[in-house]
């Protein structure tokens, strides 16, 4: 029994660090950057959510499709303001400039959306189903089945449209890409989009769990970026599945050794991967031809 | 020619010097989780400040409050009790809700020889820090002492024999964990297990499967009001409602709103209660709130009442010490604390509140139990 439920809470919790280490992998692979601030990103999620649903009172499915559009228009600023302009100069400081976005807008919200947090009680999410002696709430249910669902829409995107091949030209070649007439500044606009909106999907899907606030999204970003490393962070399935590992691997702990253990024992084994696995546990090695 | 200008400019000084206030400086957590009860304390200084002001202040001078927001981080708390200390030149420093926050100040305060007032946080060590002499003081619980009367809470009413303790992991949580254990061995029971939590956990189930699994007839539960609501709505998700007995940490914010449908299972303890009878000194102070605050509608509005109350009280006691040192000489309001004979205050009529040996005006006689109704912080057992 405390396996089953500490598996139940793993796969939810990993299924959020895996949505988040998506939008890592989704920028990565296109453009070889990310937004380092990913876990603002998942904040914006959920405020903007809030504020839709229950401060203007919209149903939830408009007040998440808005959310995540919002969540997507910020990503195209991230890409504009943070990376764009200093990749064009060839310079790495968009590591910086991606993390002080991420500071602004997390103190903007603290400032606009308030400095308590907020619950965000969703009636549906409430239920749940008795599975062998254990309550299972729908919402764990739900949140890795839109996880899972999420990665695997990015790979069909990514092997089976035009739109993926472009995205995977980009990454190989950007100079041949834009002489076969694809448009690179708009393909790695449009993954930053991406890229952010996951977080804002992981935002929504975590809010009704947790609560509402400006700094919500730090410990999870630093959390998804160790997974996004863990997994490869070339590959999109490698991403969720080492999500979902490093969520269940940390609540086994918690369930079997003692809270104790479980940052100390979950991030040791991060770096013991990562020592017999360079590459992360599905990524490949980078090949560069001569 | 020159003693003449000298004469001149003491003149011109002479009432700059007489307008000067007394500076009380505060630092706690006016943003983030912990920001109502910030203010909460903010409140009951301001009022304590007014009504002191009204009567003249001390020393024939007004007094007047400095804040500072520590965003519940030692770090930046430190940083503000120095730029408060050292350039605001406050006689006193108040301190918040976080108790790593004010064991984090206490080197700061303890070199520059200022008085620090806790009416909030409840660490054993915040006065029990070591130092000689000792300038912090506290008029709020102890975590010792609150650790005694939440086992002798658990056992009257729940007839708790093997409970589970669930702790923030952080100095307070520590501090619970050495008073409970301390606590539940002088009484020969033995807990079920001890957890610990981080406030940034989503989800606490495994923790409290652990629990349960060890078979936990109860909860101690000791966080601040966000991690306090992950333990109740992990219990919710469980299916598992034991007896709750909790530090304070709910009263700290909006739980009801946080914590869902399952926040008044949680009982917690408080230093005073707006509700029910009031003597003279609380329909003063209720009266006072609801004048300059517009949102105090009802005693129900005061909230969290504990951070007022305390507050209230160890401004009035920081006011006589001030008086009985005749200066604000750090180390003299420090002797001035041992020197207050008497207060009919608010939470209680004080009879030497501090003495050399003792830096805490509260004592276990001084608790009561409450739950959240609705958004009000209500004795237990009392109906809206």
């Amino acid at each position: 029994m405390l396996v089953i439920s500490a598996l139940i809470t793993g796969l939810g919790l990993g299924s959020m660090y895996g949505l988040l280490a998506l939008g890592f992998h989704v920028t990565y692979a296109v453009s070889a950057t990310v937004n380092f601030a990913q876990g603002s990103s998942m904040m914006l999620g959920a405020v903007f959510a809030y504020v839709f649903a229950v401060r203007l009172g919209l149903p939830l499915y408009a007040a998440a499709f808005i959310a995540l559009s919002l969540c997507a228009a910020y990503g195209v600023l991230v890409e504009r303001l943070a990376v764009r302009p200093f990749v064009r100069r060839g310079s790495n400081a968009w590591l910086m400039a991606t993390v002080a976005l991420g500071i602004v807008v997390d103190n903007t919200v603290l400032f606009t959306f308030g400095k308590e947090p907020r619950g965000f009680q969703m009636s549906w999410a409430q239920g749940g189903l008795d599975v062998a002696g254990i309550h299972v709430s729908y919402l764990q249910l739900l949140i890795p089945v839109v996880g899972l669902s999420l990665a695997a829409a990015l790979n069909l995107l990514k092997n089976k449209t035009q739109t993926g091949k472009a995205m995977l030209a980009v990454v190989q070649n950007p100079d041949a890409a834009r002489l076969m007439g694809i448009n690179v500044p708009v393909v790695i606009c449009g993954a930053y989009a991406l890229s952010t909106a996951f977080a804002g999907a992981a935002g929504i899907l975590i809010a009704p769990l947790y609560n509402v606030n400006a700094d919500m999204g730090t410990v999870f970003g630093l959390k998804a970026f160790a997974v996004a490393i863990l997994g490869g962070i070339t590959s999109a399935w490698g991403v969720m599945l080492a999500g979902l590992l490093f969520g269940v691997v940390e609540a086994l702990i918690t369930a079997l050794l003692g809270s104790t253990y479980t940052q100390i024992l979950s991030f040791a084994l991060v770096i013991v991967a990562l020592a017999l696995m360079p590459n992360g546990i599905f990524g490949r090695a980078e090949v560069k031809k001569v | 020619m020159k003693k003449l200008l000298v004469v001149i400019g003491m003149l011109v000084a002479l009432p700059a010097l007489a307008q000067e206030t007394i500076k009380i400086g505060l630092v706690t957590a006016l943003s983030g989780q912990s920001a109502r009860a910030g203010e909460a304390i903010t409140r009951g200084l301001q009022v304590a400040i007014d009504e002191l002001n009204a009567a003249g202040g001390a020393l024939g001078r007004k007094f007047e409050l400095v804040r500072r927001d520590d965003e519940a981080t030692p770090a930046k708390g430190v940083i503000a009790a120095r730029e408060l200390v050292h350039k605001e030149k406050v006689a006193v420093l108040f301190g918040g809700l976080d108790t790593p926050v004010s064991i984090a100040i206490i080197p700061v305060i303890t070199e520059a020889k200022v008085p620090f007032m806790g009416p909030w946080a409840a660490g054993t060590p915040i006065t029990h820090n070591g130092t000689s002499p000792n300038f912090a003081f506290r008029v709020s619980a102890v975590d010792e002492i609150v650790d005694k009367a939440m086992l002798q809470y658990a056992e009257k009413t729940f007839n708790a024999k093997k409970p589970g303790l669930i702790l923030i992991n952080n100095p307070w949580g520590e501090s619970n964990e050495k008073g409970l254990k301390a606590a539940m061995a002088a009484k020969n029971v033995t807990p079920a297990g001890i957890e610990k939590f981080e406030g940034s956990d989503v989800d606490v189930v495994p923790q409290l499967t652990r629990l349960k699994n060890a078979g936990a007839d109860s909860l101690f539960l000791v966080g601040n009001v966000g991690p306090s609501a992950q333990v109740v709505k992990s219990l919710d998700r469980m299916g598992w409602k034991p007896p709750i007995v909790s530090h304070w940490g709910p009263a700290g914010g909006r739980f009801t709103e946080l914590a869902g449908p399952s926040a008044p299972s949680v009982h917690f303890v408080q230093t005073y209660s707006f509700f029910g009878n009031q003597r003279p000194v609380g329909q003063k102070v209720l009266k006072a709130l609801m004048a300059k605050y517009p949102d105090i509608k009802t005693a129900g509005d005061v909230t969290p009442a504990v951070g007022v109350a305390n507050a209230y009280d160890a401004m009035m006691l920081t006011a006589l010490a001030i008086r009985n040192a005749g200066s604000t000489d750090g180390t003299k309001i420090r002797e001035g604390y041992y020197k207050i004979a008497s207060y009919d205050g608010l939470i209680k009529s004080y009879k030497s509140p501090f003495t050399a040996t003792n830096h805490d005006a509260i004592t276990e006689n001084d608790y009561v139990w409450t739950q959240f109704i609705d958004n009000e912080i209500l004795p237990v057992g009392m109906k809206k």
